[in-house]
């Protein structure tokens, strides 16, 4: 009997609430992976429950591939991901490092414009940035997203970093500078492979919001061959309403795949990167 | 030795001199603003500068492809008080960015309790709930503008199924059903942010606490309000001001989903800025303006946030 009741109670505040939300918020995940298999001639068959998947083809990832610049668009995507993610995480090493182990006048005043820095959106600058990567001779090139993007990524890197910088007891680094190392050699060497959990959630970060973002992208490299992923796919797959959802959607997947593989092997450092930029600031 | 070598001396000068240099850059105000350079010169001239860049904007007349603009004062936001579209901007993005807010809120705490417990696969279920906040916006609001159409909607079907509607429903066909609409996507992709950072939280609860309350008797509500609220409370006001900055000044969802459309009626800054500015008419001075009509609130936000920061620091 007892048994019996702690099992519905489980049912019904555990597992039944837990369902809801798994459907809620996967089920646009799965109709999204139905539609990319579904063969065209069910895609418009409203007689048939649409939920299901009774056939399944590749045509449209083969025509992802093949008819469009899907491939261009994952190159461009990458190149400009790993070269902001790169130039942000290289001054937000250096920037958290000096926020959170240098006692300097301005140092608080320096730490509270990072801050704000991380609250200022992309929607409020895109216009006049628009203007001045054109005059920087940047527009359409991938350097107009990899100066940009550092933008929203080091505040948040560097607040991050800044965090576990402060965590790391400063006798280890005076010791090592005791024992002849300079400054440099000792961050280097003994501070920054300790501080490698945020190092990595840092990346882990950077590489998302530069993945996935939209606006930057869709302003200073939106035409030609130089769009990227999300842009491409919602700009050139779309065409004067006629939506090809196949395609569209296997381009949606393809394009979800890599944020999500590298947040499943790096879970938890997502997550207490996440907690640390919510937290802490 | 009152006739020391000349030259003993020089090396002496010549010492203290890089040892001076190198004293100095080792000091730490030194190192810090050198350390500090990189990140401050990108911010300066990819931030700051297109910042006030932007309010100049706003005072001109300025188009794309014209190499400048007229100052016309502040006509700019004259005309878009004046505006229909921008009176159903404000609003929708009033809607957007704060109707949806309890509701992330609710249902991330709801979320964050339910994972918070021990059962099968719970690291899993934790890993694949937040995968609404990690993808890309722009390519799940594609699923989402699939599962909004008008004719293949499976929302649609569903209910058509069931005998409950007639036919289907225009999800993004009028003003209401759209914003509805947008505020549901919306909702689903913030949820999970909130959940993650409140389940954190949750970490931080102490377990003998609960534990002493409920042998004094107190039920789960009680233990809640009293043991674990007040822990996560901080987290719950810091990832609400984040929620609602981010969301206020959104772009890719509404972009993907509606435009702004039907009729212009459901824009929010980001995007009436992009048609303004961009898109439609070039039109960057009154572009820039709408944008800038963001700021007062991302300001009164981004000081109540960096107050409450501090707060919890001390």
């Amino acid at each position: 009997m007892v048994g019996s009741n702690r099992l519905s109670s489980r049912l019904l505040f555990l597992y039944i609430p837990l369902l809801l939300f798994t459907i809620f918020l996967l089920f646009p995940f799965y109709w999204m992976l139905i539609i990319s298999l579904k063969p065209n001639s069910l895609l418009l068959n409203m007689r048939i429950n649409p939920l299901i998947l009774t056939q399944f083809t590749l045509e449209h990832y083969r025509y992802l591939f093949t008819n469009t610049d899907f491939p261009r668009w994952a190159l461009n995507t990458a190149i400009v991901t790993f070269g902001a993610t790169f130039l942000a995480l290289t001054s937000s090493i250096l920037m958290g490092y000096a926020l959170g182990r240098f006692r300097f006048r301005g140092g608080n005043l320096a730490g509270t414009l990072v801050f704000l820095a991380y609250l200022i959106p992309p929607t409020l600058l895109f216009i006049p940035l628009s203007q001045v990567v054109a005059r920087f001779g940047l527009y359409n090139t991938y350097w107009a997203l990899i100066l940009t993007y550092p933008t929203f990524l080091i505040p948040f890197a560097s607040w991050l970093l800044m965090g576990y910088f402060r965590t790391i007891p400063r006798e280890l680094e005076e010791c090592a500078m005791i024992d002849g190392a300079s400054r440099v050699q000792a961050m280097w060497r003994i501070i920054l492979p300790l501080a490698l959990p945020g190092v990595l959630s840092a990346f882990i970060f950077s590489f998302t919001l530069s993945w996935n973002e939209f606006l930057y992208a869709l302003v200073f490299m939106g035409s030609g061959q130089m769009k990227t992923i999300p842009v491409g796919t919602v700009s050139d797959l779309i065409r004067a309403d006629v939506f090809q959802w196949g395609p569209l959607m296997a381009a949606a997947m393809l394009g979800s795949v890599p944020v999500a593989v590298a947040y499943m092997f790096f879970v938890d450092q997502y997550v207490s990167g996440l907690t640390a930029g919510a937290v802490k600031g | 030795m009152t006739t020391a070598p000349a030259s003993a001396v020089a090396r002496t000068t010549a010492l203290t001199w890089r040892e001076r240099v190198r004293h100095w850059m080792e000091s730490e105000p030194v190192l810090a603003y050198l350390f500090m350079s990189p990140g401050w010169i990108i911010l300066l001239l990819f931030m700051s500068y297109p910042f006030f860049l932007g309010i100049w904007f706003s005072l001109t007349d300025r188009m794309v492809g014209l190499p400048t603009g007229e100052f016309v004062g502040l006509r700019n936001y004259r005309e878009l008080l004046h505006d229909r579209v921008f009176h159903l901007t404000v609003i929708n993005t009033f809607i957007y960015g704060f109707v949806t807010v309890p509701f992330k809120l609710l249902l991330g705490l709801l979320l964050a309790l339910l994972l918070n417990q021990v059962f099968p696969l719970r690291n899993v279920l934790r890993a694949a709930l937040l995968l609404p906040w990690i993808v890309p916006t722009a390519l799940s609001s594609l699923a989402w503008l699939m599962l909004y159409d008008a004719v293949l909607s499976p929302f649609s079907w569903l209910l058509k199924n069931w005998g409950l509607i007639e036919s289907n429903i225009a999800f993004l066909g009028s003003r209401t059903n759209a914003i509805i609409s947008l505020c549901v996507a919306n909702i689903w992709r913030g949820t999970p942010f909130f959940a993650v950072a409140i389940l954190a939280g949750l970490q931080a609860v102490p377990q003998e606490l609960h534990e002493a309350a409920a042998i004094e008797g107190a039920n789960a509500v009680q233990r809640f309000f009293a043991v674990t609220l007040p822990v996560i409370k901080g987290i719950i006001v810091i990832t609400t001001l984040f929620s609602i900055i981010w969301t206020f000044a959104d772009f890719q969802l509404v972009y993907v989903l509606t435009k702004g459309g039907p009729a212009n009626s459901t824009h929010i800054f980001g995007t009436f800025a992009w048609q303004e500015g961009i898109g439609g008419a070039g039109k960057l001075g009154m572009g820039a303006a709408v944008s800038l009509y963001m700021f007062p609130v991302l300001a009164v936000l981004s000081a109540i946030l960096l107050r409450y920061v501090r707060s919890q620091e001390a």
